[in-house]
């Protein structure tokens, strides 16, 4: 994340929002759909990261584990466990598609915020398509596996009769806010960081200023590696939850 | 997102770039490039779910179920062994308490052994001081037997002479009836 802000002619002139342009890697030409952009770059560099850490690191299948492949063990084990305790035993089958998000997501997270890196996770094009993804898996295993008593989701049993359309509507709004909720939480929580940092490095054009301004920056810098985890955690656990309603629906 | 070495030319075209994505200048909004990054997503979340799902998972779970496996042989095996050390000391103390019982009975043999030579050579000696003092009490009598006959033979001279120097006749019938007597007495 270099320094936008240029000094041209009178005043700071600031571009925080220029680090997330999505642009042809090569050439200058229109964004078609298979274009390699930036964007494109560094989704696959956190395929290339996820598949350094869970294929090559694991590549010993070592009784006695490398550290890499202890990474990758303490990862599986953690995402295991979380899908085990929250969505329940039935929802393991999903561990795989859980892990890939998940794994995603961090990864993305955190190579975002590299120096001069592009943060995929801060588009809400991205992280959309992740939540849709979630949204429909869950609608789709809900009616699957439990046909129309899935809408039990949205009737509360254990309410008095007279509120229970009121709530039925309150739950079905919920439900379908959730995708909403899902993308923005994760998109606008990446997009803010990386944003305010690209707002104080402006200011560090300035010299009297730039001494706090760079305390600034690494203040948040160390705020957003709590972010990235704790965002990439949450997105996780969350799907957990959904999962947890398509499976087991009924309050 | 421009690079750090920023010309003058090239913050134009972000710029332009920046007002071309949408008029609030946020390229989140910049649906044009929408269909890019919703496919490049879609393939890249295949290729991670592919890679997790088919290689790492499988992998990794084999892994933690051997291991888990191993734990549990290396708990039985040490389980096995401690049985084992524990039987080998039971086996060790008896062999002990056997050890400690054959001895005392060799100890309590050997004690009875000799104990009979001691009895047998105690007999031996008591027949043998019974028989020195048998022997001797013989001899004495014999010496008291010798004893009194001179004496009396002493006796009887000694009286003979004394009735002859006193001038009387010695009847040596009566003399030998008077020392016999006295000699009783």
């Amino acid at each position: 994340m270099a320094t936008e802000a240029h000094e041209e002619g009178t005043g700071l002139v600031f571009h925080p929002l220029d680090q997330f342009i999505v642009k042809p890697l090569f050439g200058d030409g229109p964004i078609h759909w298979y274009t390699i952009t930036n964007a494109t770059l560094w989704m696959a560099l956190s395929v290339v990261a996820i598949v350094a850490l869970f294929v090559l690191g694991s590549r010993g299948r070592a009784i006695i584990p490398t550290r890499t492949q202890s990474i990758g063990e303490l990862i599986y084990g953690f995402t295991y466990k979380m899908v085990e305790d929250v969505a329940g035993k039935d929802a393991i089958k999903f561990f795989p598609y859980v892990l890939t998000l998940f794994m995603f997501v961090l990864f993305s997270n955190y190579l975002g915020l590299l120096p001069m890196s592009f943060a995929t996770t801060s588009h809400i094009a991205v992280t959309a398509v992740l939540a849709m993804a979630v949204f429909l898996t869950v609608t789709i295993v809900g009616f699957v596996k439990n046909g129309s008593k899935f809408l039990g989701l949205f009737w509360v049993s254990s309410a008095p009769l007279a509120l229970r359309p009121i709530l039925a509507v309150i739950e079905l709004i919920s439900y379908f806010v959730r995708p909403v909720s899902h993308s923005i939480r994760l998109g606008g929580n990446i997009m803010a960081g990386h944003a305010v940092m690209k707002v104080f490095a402006g200011f560090a054009a300035v010299a009297v200023i730039s001494p706090v301004s760079v305390g600034a920056i690494s203040a948040i810098y160390g705020l957003e590696m709590l972010v990235a985890g704790v965002q990439a955690y949450v997105f996780t656990i969350l799907t957990c939850v959904y999962l947890k309603d398509a499976l087991h629906p009924g309050h | 997102m421009a690079s750090g070495t920023t010309s003058v030319e090239h913050a134009a075209d972000a710029a332009a770039h920046g007002a071309e994505a949408s008029g609030a200048g946020m390229p989140q909004l910049d649906f044009s490039t929408f269909p890019n990054q919703i496919f490049w997503l879609l393939v890249t979340l295949v290729v991670i779910y592919f890679a997790l799902s088919r290689i790492a998972i499988p992998r990794i779970s084999a892994v933690l179920a051997e291991r888990a496996g191993t734990i549990t042989n290396d708990i039985a095996a040490a389980e096995e062994l401690k049985q084992k050390a524990e039987a080998a000391e039971a086996a060790y103390q008896k062999a002990l308490v056997d050890a400690r019982a054959e001895a005392s009975r060799i100890v309590a043999e050997a004690k009875a052994e000799i104990q009979a030579e001691l009895d047998i050579e105690l007999k031996k000696a008591d027949a043998a001081i019974s028989a020195k003092t048998a022997e001797s009490e013989k001899a004495i009598a014999e010496i008291r037997a010798g004893a009194v006959k001179s004496v009396t033979a002493v006796a009887k001279d000694a009286a003979k002479e004394i009735v002859s120097a006193m001038g009387g006749k010695a009847d040596a019938k009566a003399v030998t009836a008077a020392v016999t007597a006295r000699m009783k007495g």
